[in-house]
Parts: C-alpha cells; sequence; structure tokens
C-alpha cells in the first residue's frame, strides 16, 4: 500500500468518517484525539511508512506501531478496518459487550495488536525494549510510537526519552500529536510543554516539525524519521484537535463526547464536502 | 532436640548465579536491571553475558515496560531491582503492559521484608507480595534458601506467563538437601506434625523449622510447609494440612493484608475451616541490624512458639 498524496487525502476523509460513525454508535469514545491524529495513521499504514502485511499480520520483519494514547484506537481501528486486518462491519460494535474493538486497544482481543495500551505513557517504553531486541537479533525493522500532547506530562515518557536518546536507537520512531488539549483543558493551562522542540533536542532526539494535517508533509517528515540514524527520532505533529469536523476542532468538549444524531449528520455532510474538493 | 542448619548464600546472589547459569544455555535470556544490579546481584549475569544485559538507569517504569517490549518479541526478560521500587514504581507498567496482555516477563524484587536493616523503612519491601498476587496470571516465589532458587529459576525460565521472584538481603540457612524435589506451585513439607501447621515463606521458613523444635520439647507436633509459591497457591496442600493438623500458622516477612496468611485463610475458610494464627508486619520497621529487625518486629522462632501455643490453647 503505497499511495499518491492525492489518494491518501480520500483515505483520510474515509477514517474520518468510520471515527466518527463509530463513536456515534457506541456514543461513546474520543472523537477529538483520534481525528487529530488521522494524516498521522493513514500516512504511517497507507503511504507506505510502515512496513506490513494485513495478509501476515504478525511477521516478524514487519515494523511495529505502537498506539501508546490508547484513547485515540477509534483511528487505529478505522485504519485497521480500511487496510483489511479487520471486518469494517466489526466497526459499529465498538466499545460493546463482546467486541474485539475494546475501549482501549486489547491484545487479547485483537491478537495482531503490538500493545495493549490506554495507561498512557509506556509506548515509548514498549518500543525501546522491542528495539533493543531488533538489535540483538540484527533485524532491521523499525518502531513507530503515536503519543499525545496530554500524555507528554507523564513522567515515563522522558524516563523512556532519556533512555533511546543516550543507546541511540534510531529504530524508534515517535510521534507527537500536539494538538493542544487534554481532558481537563488545554495544554497551555494545565501544563505546558513548550518549548518541546528543545526538549526533545534536549533529550538527544532527532527532531521533525510538521503541519500534522499537511498530508504531503507529513509523509515525508516520517519517511525522514525512518531513514534517519545515529538517533531515534520525534515528529512533532502541530495538530488540530478533533480536525475535520467544523464544530468538533479546537472545541475540547469532544475530547471524550460522541456527536448526537443530528451532530453525526452534519459531520458525515461537512467530510463529504470535503471529498467533492479533492475528487 | 534443635536441628542444626547450615548458613548458605543469600537468595539474591544464588539468583545472580542460577540466571547467568540459565543464560549460558537459553539465547533468549536477557536481564534488566535498575542501576541496582551489584545489589540484586543481576550484575553476575552482566559480567559474564554483557551483551544480553541492560542497565536502564534509575528509571523503573521504563524497565518494566521495555521487558514488555522485550518479550513481545520473544526474549524471556528478567528485570530486577529492590522489591519495594520495582513493585511499587514498576505497577501500572506490570498491570498495563504485562498482566493484561499476558506477556512473558519475570521480575525479581531483592532487599524484601525487613531483614536489609540498616538502610531502613524506604528500602523494605514489605508490600511486594501482595502486589504481585492481585495481577491476574501472575505467578509468585518466594523461595527460602539458594538450593530452592536453583531448582525454581529453571522451571520459572519453562514457564510462559508473567513471574515474581522474591529475594532476600542476608544468607539464608540451607532448609533443603540437594535431593529434595522442589516444584512450581506445590507446597513442600519440610517437617512432618500433627498437631498444627506453620505455613511460611522465605526467610520464615527457618524461623519456623526452628519454632518447631521448640515445640516438641513442649509436646507440641508441627508439621513445617513451605509455600515457595504463594501464586498460584497450592490449595491442596492446604486443604490436607487443615483436616490432618488442628490448625494452621502463617509466618511471613510482609504485611498481614494482602500477604500469605490473606490468601492461605482464602482457601482455608471456604474448603477445611480450622483455628488459624497469622504472624507478619502491620507497620513500617526502622533502622537497625537485620538480627534487630526480626528480634524487634517479632518474627523469630520465640514468637511462632507463643503464637502456636495461643491457638492451640
Amino acid at each position: 500500500m503505497n499511495l499518491s498524496v492525492n489518494e491518501l487525502k480520500l483515505k483520510a476523509i474515509t477514517i474520518r468518517e468510520e471515527i466518527v460513525k463509530m463513536i456515534a454508535a457506541s456514543q461513546s469514545g474520543h472523537p477529538g484525539g483520534s481525528l487529530s491524529a488521522v494524516e498521522i495513521v493513514t500516512a504511517l499504514y497507507f503511504g507506505g511508512i510502515l512496513k506490513h502485511d494485513p495478509a501476515h499480520p504478525t511477521l516478524p520483519e514487519r515494523d511495529r506501531f505502537i498506539l501508546s494514547k490508547g484513547h485515540a484506537a477509534p483511528v487505529l481501528y478505522a485504519a485497521f478496518a480500511e487496510a483489511g486486518y479487520i471486518d469494517k462491519a466489526l466497526l459499529p460494535t465498538l466499545r460493546k459487550l463482546g467486541s474485539p474493538l475494546q475501549g482501549h486497544p486489547d491484545k487479547r482481543k485483537l491478537p495482531f495488536l503490538e500493545a495493549s495500551t490506554g495507561s498512557l505513557g509506556q509506548g515509548i517504553s514498549l518500543a525501546n525494549g522491542m528495539a533493543q531486541a531488533a538489535r540483538l537479533n540484527n533485524e532491521t525493522h523499525q518502531m513507530f510510537v503515536l503519543i499525545g500532547d496530554g500524555e507528554s506530562d507523564e513522567g515515563q515518557i522522558w524516563e523512556a526519552a532519556m533512555y533511546a536518546g543516550h543507546h541511540r536507537l534510531d529504530n524508534v520512531n515517535v510521534i507527537l500529536d500536539m494538538n493542544g488539549y487534554q481532558l481537563d483543558d488545554s495544554n497551555t493551562h494545565i501544563l505546558n510543554l513548550e518549548p518541546i522542540t528543545d526538549k526533545w533536542k534536549a533529550f538527544n532526539w532527532n527532531v521533525i516539525d510538521v503541519d500534522g494535517h499537511d498530508m504531503a508533509a507529513v509523509v515525508k517528515a516520517l519517511a525522514a524519521a525512518k531513514a534517519h540514524t545515529g538517533s531515534p527520532t520525534v515528529v512533532i505533529a502541530r495538530t488540530v484537535k478533533g480536525q475535520g469536523v467544523s464544530f468538533m476542532e479546537n472545541n475540547n468538549k469532544f475530547h471524550g463526547v460522541a456527536p448526537t444524531e443530528d451532530e453525526l449528520k452534519q459531520a458525515l455532510s461537512e467530510l463529504e464536502q470535503q471529498r467533492a474538493t479533492l475528487s | 532436640m534443635r536441628t542444626e542448619y547450615k548458613m548458605g548464600k543469600a537468595t539474591r546472589l544464588a539468583y545472580g548465579e542460577a540466571l547467568t547459569e540459565l543464560g549460558k544455555q537459553n539465547p533468549d535470556i536477557v536481564v534488566l536491571d535498575a542501576d541496582l544490579s551489584k545489589s540484586t546481584m543481576s550484575n553476575r549475569f552482566q559480567a559474564e553475558l554483557p551483551e544480553r544485559f541492560f542497565n536502564i538507569g534509575i528509571a523503573e517504569a521504563n524497565m518494566v515496560s521495555m521487558a514488555a517490549g522485550f518479550a513481545s518479541s520473544g526474549k524471556i526478560p528478567f528485570a530486577s531491582s529492590f522489591a519495594t521500587f520495582l513493585m511499587s514504581k514498576g505497577f501500572d507498567q506490570m498491570r498495563q503492559s504485562i498482566a493484561y496482555p499476558n506477556l512473558n516477563v519475570k521480575l525479581c524484587g531483592s532487599h524484601s521484608g525487613i531483614s536489609i536493616g540498616e538502610d531502613g523503612p524506604s528500602q523494605m519491601g514489605i508490600e511486594d507480595v501482595a502486589l504481585a498476587c492481585a495481577l491476574p496470571g501472575f505467578t509468585v516465589v518466594v523461595p527460602a534458601d539458594e538450593i530452592a532458587v536453583h531448582k525454581l529459576l529453571p522451571q520459572i525460565v519453562e514457564h510462559k506467563g508473567p513471574v515474581y521472584i522474591r529475594t532476600s538481603r542476608p544468607k539464608s540457612a540451607i532448609v533443603y538437601d540437594e535431593q529434595t524435589d522442589i516444584v512450581l506451585g506445590k507446597a513442600n513439607i519440610l517437617r512432618d506434625g500433627s498437631d498444627l501447621t506453620i505455613a511460611a515463606m522465605g526467610l520464615m521458613v527457618l524461623e519456623a523449622l526452628k519454632a518447631a523444635d521448640e515445640l516438641e520439647a513442649l509436646g507440641i507436633s508441627a508439621r513445617v510447609v513451605d509455600f515457595h509459591t504463594v501464586k498460584p497457591i497450592d490449595k491442596e496442600m492446604i486443604i490436607r494440612c487443615a483436616r490432618e493438623t488442628k490448625a494452621i500458622l502463617s509466618v511471613e516477612e510482609h504485611l498481614l493484608n494482602g500477604g500469605l496468611g490473606s490468601i492461605l485463610s482464602l482457601v482455608v475458610t471456604e474448603n477445611a475451616p480450622v483455628k488459624m494464627g497469622f504472624i507478619g508486619l502491620d507497620d513500617y520497621a526502622e533502622s537497625g541490624t537485620p538480627d534487630e529487625m526480626l528480634d524487634r518486629y517479632g518474627l523469630r522462632a520465640v514468637n511462632i512458639v507463643n503464637k502456636a501455643q495461643q491457638i492451640l490453647s
């Protein structure tokens, strides 16, 4: 799967539609932080960044993707459905009893997941372990971890960052979904992360700053991260929480609240208009 | 009649040595430590197999999650630190990234209990067994001496699933002989008796054996059972002891809430109610020599003898 930029943009719209539909169906979930990560996840799975094969999900040489901000599970499930890892018909079962699509990613229910996540802060550490194991085995696959800006309040993020920097784990790549908000309020009110670029540089990481909704730029940044050697790379993706649905954008009410039936209709109509401008 | 027990190595040293030998045979074993390898004795592994030793720094959360990353890559990671730091600082990571996905990670907490002595309560792991036992799927092992370590560690490597191993700082007297089978999940009767069962783990097994000698002189026949595997607990043995003796007295160098005694009482009350007694800790200790700690906080043979007489009277 290696789509053109325009095809990726169309794919991103489809993924956004699936996100709002599945969250509306379950009347539960996190739209804001799922929508902000759509270009990142689309580029990873469909833009030729991740080496992966939905027909062989546990292929040893696959690249590993860990959704450390586990509450953005809907964006991952939508990508799984689009890529063919799971049946699209499963998406409306999100968060429902008996569904493999748990509220947060659960390896027991979806065995091809690289990790069960949900308690914030652990993804980079998991990747560090995988990275050292890959080094021992002389394996060339790479680890990609999507973290949140709110998640970056966690001390473990910085323990893991210091470790990967010290050991020059260039097979570890982190994408920071910098959407500006966490559950209670904006980052600037709760715990300001800036200067975030300087922080990661100080931990001896290669830092790439990018507009997280500019698909061409995101693909380029992720490819550069993967190609970079000698140190781990963090892609700081400047994003908008709720991106793609006007009334959810920068509206932190939609951190963890599902759209109503009317709101879903409006969201889908907006996304359809976006598709029309591309095709 | 008093049995003499020869002093052996500390279980933490036996752990470091046994792990090194196992590491030479099994290339999948990797060892992680959080800058306490000279104390946990995982530095024995580092000395011989440095390419598979990872010093994570004083960052237990990162270490425990990294161990999960190693396990999901097919390695058999053994991560060690002091029991209190490993369990308290790594607990969320054990819950989210090891217990919940049921990964094959082995964790070793050294410096358990109050017998670490002079360093004081901040360094004493007295909640670790309760925390480890709380995690679904975890196996929890507390070896009493170096022989138990050498016999149990290969089984821990073979076992697929998370394991917590608790070791001690001071030297442990030898309570096993080389011929005895020590099987994960099966408690060992170290001395038979008919009036009561003294159930113990770790360093308390020796105190229980000494107490049984003294009780014999008082006309009380005490059975001593080493519950080296605290989880899954050997239910058959507990029920058997409850039926064959008149009482069960548990002894542990751990807080009473959630420790060995709590776990035994669940099985006893549901299956074969008999009188029980519990010896353990209910508060943080203080600095002093290891011997002074055990004396002051009531973890000696004399305390066991007194408690046994009390519950049998």
